[in-house]
């Protein structure tokens, strides 16, 4: 798994429960270092191995701690960035939720050798929809809950999301949109770079 | 004229940042995002030569001259601040007279995006300049990424290095350290002196008193070399019992030879460990690189290696400054029991 996703989750636990918290997860997931480097490739069975110790030492149901991830990667100060790449894939949620078919070709332009899951969206009416997701690592679908619900917060969307399921390496998510410009949102600004 | 006021809106979505001059190069219309770099002043009305500069093709000042250039790329400027430099093309336009020209931003439009607060509404949707912004942040984050695992890697390196170029017991530099200063030394070609110093009687400080008592001699060695020598001379552990100092600062014979004298004289004092006393000497060679002589690492190393047997077969706890007469006698000597190899560095 490439390097950049194993250092999101240890962002993910150091930002949010304390660099303790990740030293412990890192020794109980068995790893011989504590920092991940994201321009590495480490080996696939690390990441199913971390999520458990991960869910282990914080406590928290794999599920849920799956979707805090998710809402980690595009809400916290530290991975402003991310925040800032998902918004460049539409002006409004729809677009935005239509622009996710892009986001494995989108995510190895910036980085050749990231392989990030797949992701159909399905639209069954103007404000329904399902997300079917690739799921390598089992709840990467929750991981996507975690982004879309912030997601929508961000553009300013009311949304209402299920996890309807999983099987055979997929997993679904409906969305159904209650209103498009719910609230404000957060501002999008082009030329405004992540620090 | 309903027909003209479509055309306009068409080119609106298509080309936001497009103009419609009349034949006197005054423009008639300006798209939306144009007229958003200029938002207090109205482009409608005013020359099209008075708010851009023509940078390419060069010298045009009149319409007739523009009008020629219909089809081809031009390179054009803001006359006011921000001078934004931007790319354009002019073609004929629908009413007899008319041009339009359509301009785009090219690579300013980094800066451009932030002067001008642009979003993602004021670009045709089928422009990839929204795309190329977000390529140029997530290549900027990737780079990021990596420089830092560079800067990593680059600090483990060095201290991957210098671990490398230290003796672990004594904390000198080791073999390899000593070839590496010594190989900088000739290629810089100024004159230093290089001792090679062999302990005397550490051996037997070995094989009576045990390693321990051995190491701690040599970490005591260590410490009365550093001491007797400068921070810029080098010292280096090359051997089980074998030592090089290199002294770029060598002013001559007589400077080399007060070092040598009080490293002899510090070593030949007993060394207490643990209730014993452990008592060693050393033999020093001395050579001297002279600058322009041509000599290499091995030449200078084998001069100090011959003025160190002459140093061991005098008598032990001596010192002897090479002179090529060393060598007829070396022939003569046969070497001194429990030398090591050190003839073949």
């Amino acid at each position: 798994m490439h390097g950049l996703i194993n250092r999101a989750i240890q962002c993910f636990v150091s930002d949010s429960y304390g660099a303790d918290k990740w030293v412990e997860a890192a020794r109980v997931a068995d790893l011989d270092f504590v920092e991940f480097e994201a321009m590495l490739t480490y080996d696939d069975d690390i990441t199913p191995a971390l999520l458990d110790a991960v869910s282990h030492v914080l406590d928290r149901p794999r599920d849920e701690m799956m979707e805090d991830i998710g809402t980690y990667l595009v809400s916290h100060p530290n991975v402003e960035a991310l925040r800032r790449l998902l918004r460049f894939g539409g002006v409004n949620f729809v677009e935005f939720l239509h622009s996710l078919d892009d986001l494995p070709d989108r995510a190895r332009l910036a980085v050749s050798d990231l392989q990030l899951p797949r992701i159909e969206l399905r639209d069954h009416s103007p404000t329904q929809f399902s997300l079917i997701c690739q799921c390598p690592v089992a709840g990467y679908g929750h991981v996507m809950m975690g982004i879309l619900r912030t997601m929508a917060d961000d553009y300013g969307a009311l949304a209402v999301l299920e996890h309807t399921g999983s099987g055979n390496g997929v997993e679904t998510i409906s969305v159904s949109l209650i209103e498009t410009e719910f609230a404000e949102g957060r501002v999008f600004d082009l030329g405004a770079r992540a620090g | 004229m309903s027909e003209i006021r479509n055309m306009e809106r068409a080119l609106d979505v298509l080309c936001p940042m497009h103009v419609v001059l009349s034949n006197t190069g005054h423009v008639i219309h300006a798209g939306p995002t144009l007229q958003k770099l200029r938002p207090d002043v109205a482009m409608v009305g005013r020359r099209f030569l008075e708010i851009f500069d023509l940078k390419r093709p060069r010298a045009i000042t009149t319409m007739d001259a523009l009008l020629a250039t219909a089809g081809t790329k031009l390179h054009l400027q803001l006359r006011d601040a921000p001078q934004t430099e931007v790319k354009g093309v002019l073609v004929p336009g629908a009413e007899d007279g008319q041009s339009i020209v359509n301009l785009s931003f090219g690579i300013s439009v980094v800066d451009a995006v932030t002067d001008y607060a642009l979003t993602s509404a004021d670009f045709a949707a089928t422009d990839l300049t929204v795309e190329m912004l977000y390529l140029v942040e997530a290549k900027s984050a990737a780079m990021d990424a990596s420089r830092k695992l560079n800067q990593r890697l680059q600090g483990a390196m060095i201290a991957a290095e210098e671990q490398a170029f230290t003796d672990t017991l004594t904390g000198l530099k080791n073999r390899r350290a000593m070839d590496h200063v010594l190989a900088r030394h000739i290629q810089w070609d100024t004159r230093f002196g290089l001792m090679q110093i062999d302990l005397d009687w550490f051996k037997a400080v070995n094989d009576t008193l045990g390693h321990a008592a051995g190491d701690h001699v040599l970490q005591t060695v260590a410490r009365v070399m550093v001491e007797e020598t400068r921070e810029s001379d080098t010292v280096a552990r090359v051997g089980g019992d074998e030592f090089v100092i290199i002294l770029p600062h060598a002013k001559g014979t007589e400077a080399l030879e007060g070092i040598g004298r009080r490293i002899i004289e510090r070593l030949s004092r007993p060394i207490p460990f643990q209730g014993e006393v452990c008592r060693i000497s050393a033999s020093i060679g001395t050579a001297i690189f002279e600058p322009e002589s041509g000599q290499t690492m091995a030449q200078i190393l084998d001069d100090a290696d011959v003025a160190l047997y002459a140093s061991k077969h005098g008598g032990r706890a001596q010192q002897t400054v090479y002179h090529p007469d060393l060598r007829l006698q070396a022939q003569n000597l046969s070497a001194p029991v429990g030398r090591s190899s050190a003839a073949t560095a």
